[in-house]
């Protein structure tokens, strides 16, 4: 189902073709200021959150969004809310850009896109009623349902699996399962056609996880809505999204439909973060099935982040023409359509064992394999 | 409560070393509400060398027994019963002078969180030192080179330099880095490691993972290992525990637990989780309901109220009768051996892709 859409191959040259996009956007940039210096604090650098992000969602589609922290896909996700305003790049909502409209310009847009955020304890008014934190949006907006808000709020509690008879309650009488399908209620209430959803199960326990993710997945099918999916854990995305980009410091580095980006993964970054997920293998007696990388050290600031390829001071394959020229986003030969890799020196598509482990960490490599004298060497330099 | 039996108070299955044991494990916090008994008849054992993996969701226990055996809990509000032995020594009863002599020392333990855990006015090195000097009565020169001799097996880069730095001056990795070197710098015998992992990013867990794995190896440390994430606990540990609100539901090896599961609780979390490789047709199947509050838990199985196999049981002996763990491979579940074996073959299993 994902073999025929189209994405925008780098800047300039995103010319989709049919079926519009919902939503397209390109060149995004955001940079927060970072202000220092005594007396006269001016601004001395800037955090570069999300640097030149390009990206289509179709309507109805589920597209997921992974990165480790830092890597700027909550910005991402803010931006495409316009909580945010982005410093650079267009935001295009069904043919409008909204990158830089007003308070009145977006009003009627606003509807159309929601959120559903991480902390289901913080995201909710706890002086405020299920029903009156659920009719809020209908009231802002100045949407009177059939039959009135109540009933149209006993509906929607309905959808995502609580009790009707609750709308009277409080947040704290319930569980943080039970908050975070009041978040999507709430998200639900205006009947949007795009819904970001940042880390909407990560603060929740492994049994209750499951039960949000197929509530989303259920929303998402019966109502046909698209989803921006954003969340660090791979399993999650790769459950929940048709289509998944990788982003590192504030970059999309890869882009594709779930298959190519999971299973011929061509970025070493994207290689590297499968390799690292624990996971539970059910075969016994079986050696390792993935391939095992261990990077070394943590993601450099962005305030500073390394030129030409941002992946480049962690990467095992970087050479002088990664620090000096950034690798465009393009479809790289024997990928699939629409699975996009910003790399100059590409993996192999597949997550297979290697001959060789790449272990980069100086720890694990002194511990591993100590020829004593590499070791030291390793330690003194 | 209902009938309870004693449960798992059989007398220890002396493993090879029994290096820890605990047995009948009871914490019992007295809140306004009431009192919650936060871990109930817990048992267990831990060899030198091995790691214990317990899993377990939030408010199962899981870290209460833990800052149980580090005598770590509040002594105004909390009644602790039964019997914890390191080594021979009993420490229940051991009083502060001598708990304070063990941890640190021969028990150390690695926090969730290494910014609230590592203290912001004393330089990383001096933190690292502290121990070395109290409990090895080294001197500031010596605990201090002992310090950066740490920080460079952990993987600190330039550690003569950043032994200097305060934790905030370091990124969260580092930060769990400079956790692990100052809990073994006294080469303890038993690691605690309370979900060290958790607030890591994936690339940076999996190195943090395989580093405590070698180090292990290297210092044949004990470790009991705390999470919430079955991956990880696959990834780490020779033995799993698993608890459920209290109680621990099932333990055996990685491999029993894992791809023999026999508590329907296990089975619950297995289908829940999405995995790298699950079949992307069929929805996650989570388990009903939450789990309990310990201020009034559910007579009977504590698990019995979400739990979908109890009519095969028979009765209402889920609702009355606690389940018995054996001190081996067991699971506290009043379904027989071969039924849970069925259950498992034909509708679990396949359901797991």
């Amino acid at each position: 189902m994902t073999e025929d859409l189209v994405l925008p191959a780098g800047r300039g040259t995103g010319d989709a073709v049919a079926p519009e996009p919902l939503l397209q956007v390109s060149g995004l940039v955001k940079h927060f200021p970072v202000k220092g210096g005594f007396p006269i604090r001016r601004t001395v650098g800037a955090v570069q959150a999300v640097d030149g992000l390009d990206l289509v969602v179709h309507a109805g589609e589920s597209f997921g969004l992974v990165g480790e922290s830092g890597c700027g896909k909550s910005t991402t996700g803010r931006l495409i809310t316009r909580l945010l305003e982005p410093t650079h790049g267009t935001i295009t909502y069904r043919g409008r850009d909204i990158g830089h409209a007003t308070r009145r310009q977006l009003a009627p847009i606003r509807s159309e896109i929601q959120m559903i955020f991480q902390d289901p304890y913080s995201s909710l008014n706890p002086r405020q009623t299920v029903g009156k934190i659920i009719s809020g949006p209908m009231e802002i907006n100045g949407i009177e349902p059939e039959g009135g808000r109540e009933k149209r709020v006993r509906e929607l509690l309905e959808i995502v699996g609580l009790n009707p008879e609750h709308f009277n309650r409080f947040p704290h009488e319930f569980s943080g399962g039970q908050r975070q399908r009041i978040g999507v209620a709430r998200a639900l209430a205006l009947e949007p056609k795009l819904i970001v959803a940042d880390e909407p199960v990560s603060a929740l326990d492994v049994s209750i996880q499951a039960q949000v993710v197929n509530l989303l997945q259920q929303v998402q099918r019966e109502l046909g809505i698209a989803f921006v999916f954003i969340a660090h854990d791979l399993a999650v995305v790769r459950h929940f999204s048709q289509r998944v980009a990788v982003m590192y410091l504030g970059k999309i580095i890869e882009v594709g439909d779930r298959d190519s980006i999971y299973t011929r993964p061509r970025h070493p970054y994207t290689h590297a973060l499968l390799s690292a997920v624990p996971e539970v293998n059910l075969v016994s007696g079986e050696g390792p099935q993935r391939e095992r990388i261990r990077l070394a050290g943590d993601v450099p600031s962005p305030i500073s982040p390394p030129s030409g390829c941002r992946f480049r001071t962690r990467c095992w394959k970087a050479q002088d023409k990664c620090a000096a020229e950034e690798p465009p986003l393009i479809r790289l030969s024997g990928n699939r359509d629409g699975h996009l890799t910003a790399c100059h020196f590409p993996e192999e598509p597949t997550t297979e064992p290697r001959d060789e482990d790449i272990v980069l960490d100086p720890a694990l490599t002194a511990l591993e394999d100590r020829p004593a004298a590499d070791a030291e060497a390793e330690r003194e330099g | 409560m209902t009938t309870v039996t004693k449960a798992e108070g059989a007398p220890a299955p002396t493993g090879p070393d029994g290096f820890l044991s605990v047995r009948d494990l009871q914490v019992t916090f007295s809140t306004e509400d009431g009192p919650v008994k936060a871990v109930d008849g817990l048992s267990f054992d831990l060899d030198r060398g091995t790691t214990l993996g317990i899993v377990g969701e939030s408010g199962s226990g899981k870290s209460v027994t833990n800052l149980t055996i580090l005598g770590l809990h509040d002594p105004l509000f909390t009644t602790v019963d039964g019997e914890i032995v390191l080594d021979g020594k009993e420490l229940i009863t051991a009083t502060e002078k001598e708990m304070e002599r063990l941890r640190g020392n021969r028990v150390a333990m690695i926090f969730q969180d290494p910014l609230t855990a590592l203290s912001p006015f004393y330089s990383i090195g001096r933190q690292i030192a502290e121990p070395y000097m109290k409990h090895n009565g080294a001197s500031k020169k010596a605990a201090w080179e002992r310090a950066v001799e740490m920080l460079a097996k952990v993987g600190i880069p330039n550690p003569k330099e950043r032994a200097r730095d305060y934790p905030h001056q370091f990124s969260g990795g580092m930060r769990q880095r400079a956790m692990i070197a100052m809990a073994l710098v006294c080469d303890p015998d038993l690691l605690i490691a309370d979900e060290p992992t958790t607030a890591l990013d994936v690339t940076v867990q999996a190195q943090i993972l395989d580093l405590l794995k070698d180090l292990q190896r290297e210092f044949g440390t004990g470790i009991v290992f705390i999470t919430h994430d079955l991956g990880v606990i696959a990834d780490m540990a020779d033995d799993i525990m698993v608890m459920y609100a209290g109680r621990a539901v099932e333990r055996g090896t990685v491999d029993e637990v894992l791809r023999s599961p026999q508590h329907p609780y296990t089975w619950g979390l297995l289908n829940s989780m999405p995995r790298l490789d699950s079949d992307l047709g069929t929805p996650l199947s989570p388990i009903p309901g939450t789990p309990p509050s310990l201020l009034t838990p559910p007579p009977g199985c504590r698990f019995h109220p979400r739990c979908t196999f109890r009519d095969r049981v028979g009765g209402d002996r889920c609702a009355t009768e606690r389940p018995l763990l054996a001190p081996d491979r067991s699971s506290a579940c009043h379904l027989g051996a071969e039924q849970k074996r069925t259950i498992f073959v034909e509708e679990i299993r396949p359901r797991l892709g």
